[in-house]
This record gives structure tokens, sequence and C-alpha cells, in this order.
């Protein structure tokens, strides 16, 4: 029974933190529509059960690096609303003092070394994460997020290979989500993604994105197995993005259909199937789930409100922070 | 005192600097048992094991981002990019990651990583493995550049890049790695941001950075027998510069020339003539002159690439005229 109680937990947690995500992002989508948010951003709506699914495994002080469309990870890793919306909106009190954005969001606190705006620029950030923890005895784990478009990009092979060299604990998690920005990328990408790793001798394994309960048991047999010294692995997720490239990318049909979005929103979506799955297995009533969303969405509400009143950094930051104090 | 080489004394600092801190490990290609190929790291293996003297694949972006990475999680790396010339292949995880990680995070994460590599031409090695890009390094807000022009600052300096929070890139010139010089025993840290007055003169003022300051200081002896008194000056560092040092110099003597071998225009010489201009404009009886690499590919044949790099005879050709009130075009 005990065993029982801390699954309904777990399961809560996820769908709690899944629909966080969403809620973040509408808000986000929100803020630039209605001309309140500086510059642009890149909404994870629709790969909630990838982050979540894969940071549900990890504890705090395991790490990951994320990517320009990076909300979904700094949330998934215990990023706090608050200071979240703050960094979007340029303001002191954001997680990097307003310097970073949208696409720079880093939350040292959590293990989250930093959303990155150069596709694929983390991968050597994350191996070097993982080197450090094996080298210094710390049982670590380090996630790299990248999309589908980044598997094009050289450095991903270069460290792969030396990731599988020197037997590091690194997960590559390839979030597949059908396009490069505004390609598809079967027009983009020649022969299995999966085959990439393998070819290095990475054991890789192809997921259901959409679906975190089997994202979460892949994710942990890996986690676990990485702490044993049997990393690196590669794990394709294959899921959707329900926006465009950003926010700014409305009128998109000349690279995908809105059949097609109309499918993934009826039939595939993550939060709609898992609390299916909740309410069937007796976890929780639709009631329940449905005054949790309705209570992160006020949470969501009272944290963009806060954002927006924040004060901007002192103009005197500007040149602070280019180089680090040795002391 | 004793007296070793330019590649003994990083070797030294390295190896001190490993002794003191178990989270400092080396990588790059060649850096085990084959020493590199300048054998600078010799010996560094057995003393620390494969586990801190790491040999890479060739794989310049691949090292340079997992340096990146191990330096923001508790490592301190020292990385060796075996020829200068591969750093625009590591220009994305030098300057979009390494660089701007401090500052993109508000201050949060630190990038405490070394990037050791070279410069420098006459070695008839052509256009790939000869040239001399510290000033796109400085460019660069959130990179420190440092610039050894003997044994004891190549030791000196790697040893306070090793203990710098920031990322610092050391250009050590290839063709001095065999040049001697002292180096005392022990415990020898040069800081940042602080030039070296290398010799005292009165009439101009020679800036030169790296091995520049030997052919300043051979130019100041020529034109010391002319009965030219000239100052040479190593600012060690170009990021931070050490204006102050340069400004007092330029102030007393009214004429200067710097002296560097990256190309000469958008250049480090451009860069220190104009903050003299800027700084001290009203001191000065002449134009500041600027005496970089020609701006050409270096060549491949002796009799050409000799000329592309500035020499103390044409330091002292370009001195005589500034003395004599002449307008310059130095190249």
């Amino acid at each position: 029974m005990s065993d029982m109680k801390t699954n309904t937990e777990d399961y809560l947690r996820m769908y709690r933190q899944m629909v966080r995500i969403r809620s973040f992002e509408d808000q986000a989508n929100q803020l630039y529509l209605s001309a309140k948010m500086p510059g642009l951003t890149h909404m994870y709506s629709g790969e909630e059960a990838v982050a979540v699914g894969i940071c549900e495994a990890l504890k705090v002080t395991d790490k990951i690096t994320s990517t320009h469309r990076g909300h979904g990870h700094c949330v998934a890793k215990g990023a706090d609303f608050k200071q979240m919306f703050c960094e979007l909106l340029g303001k002191e009190e954001g997680y990097c003092r307003g310097k970073g954005g949208s696409m720079h969001i880093a939350d040292q606190s959590n293990g989250n070394l930093g959303a990155n705006a150069i596709v694929g620029g983390s991968m050597g950030i994350a191996t070097g994460s993982a080197l450090s923890a094996k080298r210094l005895g710390r049982d670590d784990v380090t996630v790299c997020f990248f999309g589908d478009g980044a598997t094009a990009q050289g450095l991903m092979y270069e460290v792969m290979n030396m990731a599988a060299l020197w037997s590091l604990p690194i997960i590559y998690a390839c979030e597949n989500n059908g396009y490069s920005e505004y390609t598809r990328t079967d027009e983009i990408a020649a022969g299995s993604i999966t085959g990439r790793a393998e070819a290095f001798g990475i054991e890789a394994f192809k997921v259901d994105g959409q679906n975190v309960l089997a994202v979460n048991e892949l994710a942990q047999k890996l986690v676990a197995r990485c702490r044993k010294g049997e990393g690196p692995f590669f794990i394709e997720l294959e899921t959707y993005r329900y926006h465009g490239h950003h926010v700014g990318d409305i009128n998109r049909e000349y690279y995908r259909s809105k059949d097609e979005e109309k499918g993934w929103h009826a039939d595939r979506d993550p939060i709609t199937n898992f609390s299916k799955w909740l309410i069937s297995q007796g976890i929780a009533d639709q009631d329940e789930l449905d005054s949790m969303q309705v209570k992160i969405k006020s949470e969501a509400t009272a944290a963009v409100a806060y954002a927006l009143d924040a004060h901007y950094p002192d103009v005197r930051e500007v040149d602070m922070h280019v180089f680090a104090e040795t002391p | 005192m004793r007296q070793i080489t330019l590649s003994t004394a990083v070797n030294e600092a390295i190896a001190e600097e490993m002794r003191r801190d178990e989270t400092i490990f080396l990588i790059g290609e060649d850096v085990a048992e084959a020493g590199t190929p300048f054998k600078i790291t010799s010996g560094l293996v057995e003393e620390f094991g494969t586990d801190r003297v790491i040999d890479t694949p060739i794989s310049e972006p691949g090292f340079m981002g997992i340096a990146v990475g191990a330096a923001m999680t508790g490592s301190r790396p020292i990385v060796d990019l075996m020829f200068g010339d591969f750093i625009f292949l590591i220009m994305d995880q030098l300057c979009n990651q390494a660089a701007k990680t401090h500052y993109m995070s508000g201050g949060k994460l630190n990038v405490p990583l070394v990037l050791r590599t070279n410069m420098g031409a006459t070695r008839r090695s052509a256009a790939q493995h000869s040239q001399s890009l510290h000033a796109i390094v400085a460019h660069i807000p959130g990179l420190k550049v440092a610039m050894p022009s003997s044994a004891l600052e190549a030791k000196g300096l790697l040893k306070t890049a090793i203990r710098d929070n920031n990322p610092v890139v050391i250009f050590e010139d290839k063709l001095m790695y065999q040049d001697k010089a002292e180096v005392p025993e022990g415990e020898l840290l040069i800081p940042f941001g602080v030039a070296n007055v290398k010799r005292e003169g009165a009439d101009i003022t020679l800036v030169g950075t790296s091995s520049m300051v030997q052919v300043a200081e051979k130019a100041a002896e020529i034109l010391a027998a002319e009965g030219i008194s000239a100052e040479v000056i190593d600012p060690r560092t170009i990021v931070p510069l050490d204006m102050d040092t340069i400004n007092t110099s330029v102030r007393k003597t009214s004429r200067c020339i710097v002296i560097d071998e990256g190309h000469q225009s958008f250049g480090i010489t451009s860069e220190i003539a104009s903050r003299i201009m800027e700084q001290s404009f009203y001191y000065l009886d002449g134009p500041v002159v600027r005496m970089g690499a020609m701006d050409v590919p270096i060549p491949f044949s002796p009799a050409l690439e000799d000329i592309t790099v500035p020499t103390p005879e044409r330091v002292v050709a370009v001195a005589r005229r500034l003395m004599a009130g002449e307008m310059i075009n130095a190249t």
C-alpha cells in the first residue's frame, strides 16, 4: 500500500508539473501577443511529457542543459514562476537578473545549466558537466536536451564520440517535434537519428514523447544505469510543438497543415491523455484535476502580475558580470 | 638565477597548479604521452595520470565545449589548442558560450578555464598554421587575453590564469618555446593588467606584445647607438590592458610605436594607438604609429613570409622618421 501511495504522489506531481508548463506558456504567449514582453519566445506547449518525464527521474543535484525552447525544462527541473516571468520580462528579480531572457534562462539552484540560443550549442557543456561529475567522484547525471534540428550540428557527433569513449554519465535527449525551425525534419535528416548514436556504441532508445509514464519509466532506468557507470545513453522522444517555431510564427500552413496540428491536439495531448489515465486508475477524479488546473492558472496569473510590476535592473548593472571576481 | 625555456616554464606552471588543485585537468589533442607536437606537456601524464591529462580525438569544438561545461560544474580545465589558427574551429564554444555564460546568468555561473594556444609566423608553416589571432579573442567581452613575452611571463601569467575565475586565453609565440630566460624557483604569479617597463627611455615609447617585445628591445639598442633613447613596454595582458603605464610613458616621451604580430588592420595596434590618442593626445609630438603583420594571409615562401612581420630594422626606420617629424605610413 505504501508503494501505491508514493506512486500516486509521483503521478500527481507529474501531472501538476505538466500543467504548470502549459500554464506558464499560455501566459508567456499572451505577454507576447499583448506586446508586454520584449523580444520573442519559443513555446514548449505540447512537449510537456518530455521535460517532466525526464526531470522527474532526476535529483536536484543532477544537471540539465536546455534549449531556446527551454521554459519546459526550467519548470520541470524545479524553477519558480515569479523568477522565470521576471527573467522573460528583463526584470532584476529574474533568474539571470534580466540579462539572459527567455533563451538563456539558467537556474543553478536546481541544476539547470542554462538554455542556449545556439542550436546544439549546449551539447559540449552537458558532456563537460558529465566529465566533471565522473572526475570529481559525484554521482550526478547530466541530461542534454536538444531538438531534432540540432542533430544536424557537427558538435553533437564530436561530443557523443568522447562521451562513449570515456563512459560519461550523460543522457542525450532528442526532442523530435518533427520540425527544424520552418522545415520538416524528414527533409533535413538522412537515415535514422538513433542510428547516429548507435554508430558510437551508445545504446539508443525511441519513446513516445507524449506519454509521460513511458518517458519517466525509461528515464528512471537510464538514470540509474548512468549512476552505475553504464552511460552514455541516447533517447529520441517523438513529440510535437503546438505553436510555430516561435510565438510570432503564426501563419505556418506553408510548412505545416492545420489538420495535422488538430490531430495532435485531439489525440495525443500529453496532459489530456494522462488525466484520462489518472481517472481510469482511480488516482484522481475530474474535479480534483480541474481544481488543480485552476489553482496553477491563478499562480501563473499572479506571477505574471508580480513580474509586470517588478523593477528593471538599475542601468549601473549593464557592465556588471562581464567578468567573475577572482579572490 | 637559473634559466629555463619557455616550454619548461609552461610545463612547470601546469604541474605546480595541478599539484595544488585536484579540480584542474589538462585536455587536448596529444597532450598525454606525445606531450604535444611542441613537447610542452611531456611528463605530466606520468605524474597525474590519464584521468587528469586527457587526450582527445581531433575534435576542437567538442573538447572546447566539454571544457566549458566542466568549468561550469566545479572543474578548472586547461585546454590545449595545438595551433592558434584552430581557434576559428571553436569560436562558438569560446565566444558564444564561455565568454557570455557569467554575464547571461546574471553572475550565477562561472567558467574558470584556460585556453592555451600559440601564435607567430616565420616558421615556414604557411597560412593556416602561422596566424596571430589574439585580437579576435580580445574583441569579445568576457574573455581575458594574456601574451607572454618570455619564459618568466609564460609561467607567471599561466599560473595567474589558472587561478582566475574567468575564461582566459593565452597566446604563446611558437617560435619562442626553446628561448631561455631567468625564472626563479618556487611560486611565481604575475598579475593581469600590469604592464612591464622593459627598458626606460626618454625620446620614444615602443609598446610591443609577445615576441614583438624582443623586436622592440633590439630596435631600442640600435636606436641607443644613434643617440635615440627608446622606452620599451610589454603590456603582458591585452585584456585587461594597463593603459596607465602606457600613458605615463607616452606623456614622457611624446612619441609612440605600437608593435604586434596580429594583422595591422582592426588589430591590437589600432586599439592601443587609438586609446593613446584619446587619452594622451595633447602630450604627443607626432602620430602614434601602428606596426602589425601585413594584411595578407601568411605566405609559405621564406622570401615572402619574412617581410610580413615587423623586424627591429623596420621599427628603427620608422622611429628615425618619427624623431625627424616626418609623416608615417608604416606599412
